[in-house]
């Protein structure tokens, strides 16, 4: 079977490969010197409902602190989940243990954001892409190093750098190292947590462009987290928008950046940079007001409501569902009450709700 | 205009005739070789100690050239009539102590003991302290709660005391068992600083996403402890060995000043000095030679840890940005 064909298989079934179901992940804060005591925690991820059919790019987006990376990590298996379930393939990983958890973690690989901390310095460049050979007992000696230089050359790095250490690489270089350690095993997933927000623009492009190739070629599943918009619209074919640990809004990606219903989503486009200047001179942006509310102690309701410019009584006690709204494609899911409507202008509107912080006060927090 | 034709890539400067210089990928083992051998003191106290060593290995050869055994007294030749010791001349090159014994062939005999607690016992305790350090740092939880108040505790025991204790509960005449018992001691005393700061550097390693990627890779946790954590940790575990050493060197030489060290009659620089503070007012050679001797080696020691340091943390660019 060609790769080409692959791409076509997948595109024709597109079954569910992952599919995230309530997850909530929360971290407790503890305090004390010998018994420690679980004084609050932080809602990293609250409540999270994705799928991901196989072959196609789910982008998540969203602001510092709104829970992506903690979401790519409970779906790699990297956090264990305080609720719900994850299945991979219809089988939950998050009971997995022993043999079960290391064929999953076979199948699904991560490709981190920091090219300079996600490769360990003393090691070289053949070994660390080598390491899922060796961990997984597929290859050794010079089967290994054929295989591994057959890696490097296919993401664009010279097979002759084998005995290089990562220091010797640029920043491009090493994410293509990682991108390099993440296909080794020929994974299903690729959670990629913002993988070209540490790179300079240029070689942003070809990072991302690497990925869209091995993704045709080997008919790649990817869940793309980042907080460049443009970003995540070129890559994805599915974008979720996430606030506070929740989906605000899911939608097919030129669905949502056409027609965000959400007042969070359609806040976070109108932030995006616009090429055209006098598109952008047009543009009217919507200001929220204050910062994220700490998510140690959320808002009630709707998570958004203490900075929504629609934001009405029924926001403060009632939390949205995730549903399709009146006009939507069927795949567009909004959790929102008072949705925005096409050509409503959203930068004229007035908090009819506002709140104060809601960061709660701790005694100093023990390293 | 002019600017202009500076951009065009015909004003650009020839192409030189000759290859282009092949970049050579050198392991981090020789970088670090390279910034070393810029550090004049640290080469300097590396020959010091290298002499040292040579100086110890040959110990019985002096006992041989001289015709001193280290534990054979000579009254005849080695005490004056008024039965003071005397000093350093022909018969004996540094000196004889108020016993007739020979002080060159004994501080050879000296820097044996010294040498081998110094280093067996900075090697035992970095040992320990890596083991300590690391399952502490990286198991975390109740097994790093109690191992972290077991150091705080080691830290805070009186280590003379205990020592001193020691020395008087077990009553050991033998010098193989008294060298033995001294270097566990001063090991047991150093291992909890060492593993205090070992513990540390593994709780900043953890968070670093390599870590995560090996992890997300399926490797287990011994694989992660010996292929990530470890490599990651030997500039630092060399360094503070290597400080560690000159520490256990004065450690064993208190010891022995206070006689729970190694037994007589083998001799240690802390017993030589304990021995000859009685009588240095008249032979001021028997705490010149053992307390030169001292110094040197611990000083060499300290510099030459000091080099290593500087040579294995690329941040430390001192001594290359001073050329």
């Amino acid at each position: 079977m060609t790769a080409g064909t692959a791409g076509l298989h997948a595109a024709a079934e597109r079954e569910t490969l992952v599919s995230v179901q309530g997850v909530v992940k929360h971290f407790p804060i503890k305090q004390g010197i010998v018994f420690k005591k679980e004084v609050a925690r932080v809602h990293a991820v609250d409540g999270v409902d994705l799928e991901v059919r196989s072959g196609e790019t789910v982008g998540i987006v969203g602001e510092s602190g709104s829970g992506k990376s903690t979401l790519a990590r409970c779906v790699t298996g990297l956090h264990p989940v305080t609720s719900g379930r994850i299945l991979f393939e219809g089988t939950d990983i998050t009971k997995l243990s022993g043999a079960g958890l290391k064929a999953f973690r076979k199948d699904v690989q991560m490709i981190f954001q920091d090219p300079y901390g996600s490769l360990n310095p003393r090691r070289r460049v053949g070994s660390i892409i080598g390491d899922p050979f060796a961990i997984h007992g597929l290859a050794s000696g010079a089967e290994r190093k054929k295989r591994v230089q057959e890696l490097m050359e296919l993401v664009g790095l010279n097979p002759e750098h084998y005995n290089r250490f990562p220091a010797e690489f640029s920043g491009g270089q090493r994410q293509r190292i990682g991108v390099a350690r993440a296909l080794a095993v020929r994974p299903k997933l690729i959670v990629c947590d913002e993988p070209v927000s540490a790179l300079d623009v240029s070689i942003q492009a070809q990072v991302i462009n690497l990925l869209k190739d091995l993704q045709r070629e080997f008919g790649l599943t990817y869940i793309f987290i980042a907080h460049d918009l443009s970003v995540v619209r070129y890559v994805s074919d599915r974008v979720g928008v996430m606030y506070l640990g929740r989906i605000g809004e899911a939608a097919a990606a030129g669905d949502l950046y056409e027609r965000p219903r959400h007042p969070y989503s359609a806040a976070l486009l109108s932030a995006a940079s616009i090429a055209d200047p006098d598109e952008a001179e047009r543009a009217e942006r919507i200001v929220l007001i204050g910062d994220v509310p700490s998510p140690i102690d959320p808002p009630s309701g709707c998570r958004f409501h203490p900075r929504c410019p629609k934001a009405e009584e029924r926001c403060t006690v009632d939390e949205p569902e995730l549903e399709v709204k009146e006009g939507d494609a069927a795949d567009h899911l909004t959790a929102c009450h008072f949705p925005v409507e096409p050509g409503e202008n959203l930068a004229r509107e007035h908090a009819g709700i506002r709140q104060e912080s809601t960061e709660p006060e701790l005694p100093e927090v023990e390293q | 205009m002019s600017m202009m034709s500076e951009l065009e890539p015909e004003a650009l400067p020839p192409e030189p005739a000759e290859p282009p210089k092949r970049v050579v990928g050198r392991t981090p083992f020789q970088l670090a070789w390279a910034r070393f051998k810029r550090d004049k003191l640290a080469l300097v106290s590396l020959v010091v100690l290298v002499l040292m060593a040579i100086f110890a290995l040959m110990a019985p050869l002096w006992a041989d050239w001289t015709g001193h055994p280290y534990d054979q007294t000579f009254p005849k030749t080695a005490l004056d009539a008024a039965g003071q010791p005397v000093g350093p001349g022909k018969d004996f090159w540094l000196g004889a102590d108020q016993l007739g014994r020979d002080v060159l062939v004994r501080a050879a005999y000296g820097a044996r003991i010294s040498l081998v607690v110094g280093i067996l016992s900075a090697l035992l305790a970095s040992l320990l302290g890596v083991a300590v350090g690391v399952l502490s740092g990286f198991v975390g939880g109740v097994t790093d709660t109690v191992l972290a108040r077991i150091m705080d505790i080691t830290l805070a025991l009186p280590y003379l005391l205990v020592a001193i204790m020691l020395a008087t509960t077990f009553q050991i005449s033998s010098v193989t068992a008294s060298l033995t018992l001294t270097i566990l001691v001063i090991a047991f005393f150093s291992f909890a600083s060492f593993g205090r700061i070992i513990r540390g550097q593994v709780m900043s390693l953890k968070q670093k996403e390599f870590i995560e990627a090996a992890r997300s890779l399926g490797a287990s946790n011994t694989r992660i402890m010996f292929v990530d954590v470890l490599p990651n940790l030997i500039a630092q575990v060399t360094v503070l060995t290597s400080l560690l050493i000159p520490t256990s060197i004065v450690f064993e030489a208190t010891l022995s000043f206070l006689g729970v060290g190694v037994r007589l009659p083998m001799p240690s620089w802390g017993s030589m000095l304990g021995e000859g503070s009685d009588v240095f007012q008249t032979a001021w050679w028997l705490l010149v030679v053992p307390a030169v001797l001292l110094l040197l080696t611990t000083l060499s020691f300290n510099l030459l840890g000091d080099g290593i340091r500087d040579a294995l943390d690329p941040r430390s660019d001192r001594i290359i940005g001073k050329k």
